[in-house]
């Protein structure tokens, strides 16, 4: 059947739109360098934009610009040239893409970007710390660390209203005033409360949005990719936060995903495994990562990357508007300590995917480059595996260095996990109803 | 606050037997065969005796909370184990000490009551949801502060200090008074000022202890009681002052890169035949705070002032205050070194990354350096003796 002309308008609008929105953007940035207008190095995992848009201040994802060296298959270059410098092969690939950027005079493969008039940063990993301490001895940057402070334990953080949290909010909220003060005195600006407030909106509406394409793919078949499609939307997510074209762009995806979800068009044409991501993606060979499940058909329907790289915006998190700074400050706390959780104790919310998304397998993927994220993996596995009666897959290698990435081993590893699954399936399927309806654990 | 608390205990109260009154060499062999023993001892008769132990992940955490409970509060820093469990639950690109903390929990070889770790590093922030899937007794992450120079800092660092002592509270049963914590407190101030004449002798007199002593002497600490820890370094200082030993044609370094996984102390016997290291910053943790904690109204907030205010520094921990590279560069110049070791644990980011400024300012100052990496379970020192020789002789003979 031939498409009709909405979904010839409709389908792909979102993968196409953020690789514009994304190739605009750091044009953007290029124009900016040339310009030497000022610009603040930020994170994903609570960059602040609120506050620095409201200062009309560039943000630079220095991860961002990392990943594309990767995607684009010139990381080794850079981490070649961090490496001359000093640092060990060790170290996180992103912060020594980022040094060989610098060392480059802010060259990387989308362009240029400024050089960093001010650094924020939260705890949320702790490589961004020893990272803005490289801009700070380069480049005499100022930086501003907003602590976060997470769930204490696995139990969860502290509820709203309660005097933890209110410990815990008052003091991001002195932290949020510093960087205010600290903008103030970089752009010699005041803060516009008003600007502050409009950017809010905006992050409200990409926020909500975000939930909702994240609900989205539960229907059957997923709409989009969770690694590949997803990895796109999340880069329009924290690239635009809290503006205007962020915000067109999310209200136009959720068009295009409900569209598909209503007509049962899936990201896959044959969907017959739905799989969960955990981890970072592998972008030195991000494609074809993706097809080496796609090809079998395992669709990656939900990923803990589109969690703690959203900064907590997965929460829907709804700024109150009457209140702008006591409500920034108690939604980058329950924002960024959501990442936190998604990376420290993901095992109750992988349990929770893997019902809510009518999951069968678990992809892990820890990177060599990438602690925060990996050390638990292996640990937090057997704990699902336990609960859950799915089949899980672990597969180290990197999201930056293709000298950890054996892509011939990993499609050993990847077809062997497909041929369990088929097994599983076929067991499942001649077994008697009331098992394979077992309940958890069985 | 001042008080000395050395004197009041029963030799009965010993977790470490046969110290007392016994000759230096015979003191540092008991404490060198207590630190390198895996089964911990000294924890095992704390807990035969009915007494409750609080295991702390590096760096540093406020002893004096568990302490004032009535608990044991150990380091839990690894050490020279075979993986035989903990592999399994943790990838490959990863530090030993987190691998040999685990083990040595899986095993049943350091059991504890409670276990605390630190956002110090990307990996070891994930030590407590590893703790909390696979021991029943609580396990939490202390958030010590990442914005040491917010002014709103050192007020949730009080806060976060009560939450501590509230759950130590459950652990032990036991209500904490703040008279409590400054008798406490004033326990660990005279522990610190006994380590900083410890520190002292090795900079001033570095041919009286050797770098393996010192950490001896030091490492101990935390699997005994500080009240008796204290009454063996009262007694052994001037034993030491008293040795009958010549200064030798040796250079001065510091040691950097021991603030979270530990050198084998064959390696840092290495380095005492061939150096005298005159500072370091081994277990930093428990010399982090360099002066006593003050008599404040609130002992949490005196406390929490001490960990931010009058502290040390290491690669865990940014403060505009402290640039990593300067305060290296100070230790040195403090110390009379003429040259540093910079070491770093195998897949230790923050060392790491701390190597490469290190090694950038000491070039731009002229200090000779030697770089190295190490692991808690490496065997083998004569490679690394042949280039630290090579790196002595040049020095000796420029």
């Amino acid at each position: 059947m031939m498409p009709t002309d909405t979904e010839t308008t409709l389908i792909g609008r979102g993968t196409r739109e953020a690789g514009r929105l994304i190739r605009d953007w750091f044009g953007s940035l290029d124009v900016a360098a040339a310009r030497g207008e000022q610009a603040a190095y930020v994170f994903v995992m609570g960059s602040m934009a609120e506050v620095l848009r409201a200062f009309d201040l560039h943000v630079v994802f220095p991860e961002i610009n990392s990943l594309q060296t990767a995607v684009r298959r010139v990381a080794h270059e850079y981490l070649g040239a961090a490496e001359d410098y000093g640092y060990s092969p060790d170290i996180c690939g992103y912060v020594k893409a980022d040094v060989a950027v610098q060392l480059r005079g802010g060259e990387h493969p989308m362009g240029h970007i400024p050089r960093p008039a001010l650094a924020v940063l939260t705890n949320a990993c702790n490589t961004y710390i020893k990272w803005a301490e490289f801009w700070e001895r380069m480049y005499h940057t100022p930086v501003v660390t907003i602590d976060v402070p997470g769930s204490r334990t696995a139990h969860g953080g502290a509820l709203p209203g309660s005097p933890q949290f209110e410990s815990d909010r008052r003091y991001v909220e002195g932290q949020i005033r510093e960087l205010i003060a600290k903008c103030e005195e970089v752009t010699g600006k005041r803060l516009d409360i008003d600007r502050l407030v409009d950017v809010m909106r905006l992050t409200n509406e990409m926020s909500a949005a975000w939930k909702r394409v994240l609900e989205l793919n539960r229907a059957t078949p997923a709409p989009f990719g969770a690694v590949v499609d997803g990895t796109g939307y999340l880069g329009v997510l924290n690239a635009l936060r809290g503006t205007e074209a962020g915000a067109a762009y999310f209200r136009d995806l959720v068009e295009e995903l409900e569209y598909k979800v209503a007509h049962g068009i899936g990201a896959l044409a044959d969907e017959r495994h739905r799989l969960v991501f955990v981890g970072v993606p592998c972008y030195p060979i991000f494609r074809r990562f993706h097809e080496l499940f796609a090809d079998r058909g395992g669709a990656f329907v939900t990923s803990s990357y589109l969690w703690f790289a959203a900064g907590g915006l997965d929460l829907g998190i709804e700024y109150d508007l009457t209140r702008p700074i006591e409500s920034l400050a108690e939604g980058v706390l329950l924002g960024v300590r959501h990442a936190i959780d998604s990376m420290l104790f993901q095992d109750g919310a992988l349990i929770r995917a893997i019902d809510s998304f009518g999951a069968d397998g678990v992809v892990y993927h820890p990177v060599k480059s990438c602690r925060t994220v990996s050390t638990g993996l292996a640990d937090s596995r057997r704990v699902v595996m336990q609960e859950r009666d799915v089949a899980c897959l672990y597969l180290e290698s990197d999201m930056m260095d293709r000298r950890v990435v054996s892509e011939a081993q990993l499609k050993n590893r990847i077809d062997a996990f497909f041929e369990g699954l088929e097994s599983r399936r076929i067991r499942t399927a001649g077994a008697p109803a009331s098992a394979a309806t077992a309940p958890v654990g069985a | 606050m001042t008080e000395t608390l050395t004197t009041s205990r029963d030799v009965a109260d010993d977790l470490l037997e046969g110290w007392r009154g016994r000759p230096l060499a015979e003191v540092l062999r008991l404490c060198r065969d207590l630190l390198e023993d895996t089964d911990f001892p000294t924890v095992r008769r704390w807990r035969e005796r009915g007494g409750k132990v609080l295991g702390h992940f590096q760096v540093y955490f406020p002893e004096e909370i568990a302490h004032a409970a009535g608990m044991l509060p150990v380091k839990v820093r690894g050490g020279p184990v075979e993986m035989r469990l903990a592999d399994s639950h943790f990838g490959s690109y990863l530090c030993s000490i987190l691998r040999s903390s685990l083990e040595l929990a899986l095993s049943g070889k350091l059991q504890l009551d409670m276990f605390v770790s630190h956002p110090i590093c990307d990996a070891a922030r994930n030590l407590t949801g590893v703790w909390s899937r696979n021991f029943e007794y609580p396990a939490q992450i202390l958030y010590l502060p990442q914005n040491a120079n917010s002014t709103y800092a050192a007020g949730y660092l009080r806060d976060e200090y009560a939450r501590v002592r509230h759950d130590v509270e459950g652990v032990t049963g036991r209500w904490v008074s703040d008279d409590d914590l400054r008798h406490s407190i004033g326990v660990f101030n005279e522990n610190r000022r006994l380590m900083r004449e410890l520190y002292a002798i090795k900079r001033e007199t570095p041919w009286l202890l050797g770098v393996d002593e010192a950490y001896t002497l030091v490492a101990v600490g935390p699997l005994l009681p500080r009240e008796e820890h204290n009454e063996l370094l009262t007694e052994v200082i001037p034993l030491i002052r008293a040795r009958n030993a010549r200064k030798q044609d040796k250079i001065r370094v510091v040691f950097e890169g021991g603030f979270c996984e530990q050198p084998p102390l064959d390696l840092l016997s290495v380095i005492a035949q061939l150096c005298y290291v005159v500072d370091d910053d081994l277990l930093i943790g428990l010399r982090w705070i360099e002066s006593d904690v003050q008599d404040a109204r609130d002992p949490l907030i005196g406390l929490a002032e001490a960990y931010l205010e009058r502290s040390s520094y290491s690669p865990v921990q940014h403060d505009v205050r402290k640039p990593k590279e300067r305060m290296l560069l100070q230790r040195i110049r403090a110390s009379g070194a003429e040259a540093a070791i910079i070491a770093a644990a195998k897949m230790c980011e923050p060392g790491l990354d701390e190597q490469v400024a290190y090694s950038k300012a000491l070039d731009e100052a002229h200090v000779p350096y030697f770089v190295t990496e190490f692991e808690e379970r490496m065997s083998g020192f004569d490679q690394l003796q042949i280039q630290l020789e090579t790196f002595v002789e040049n020095i000796l003979f420029d």
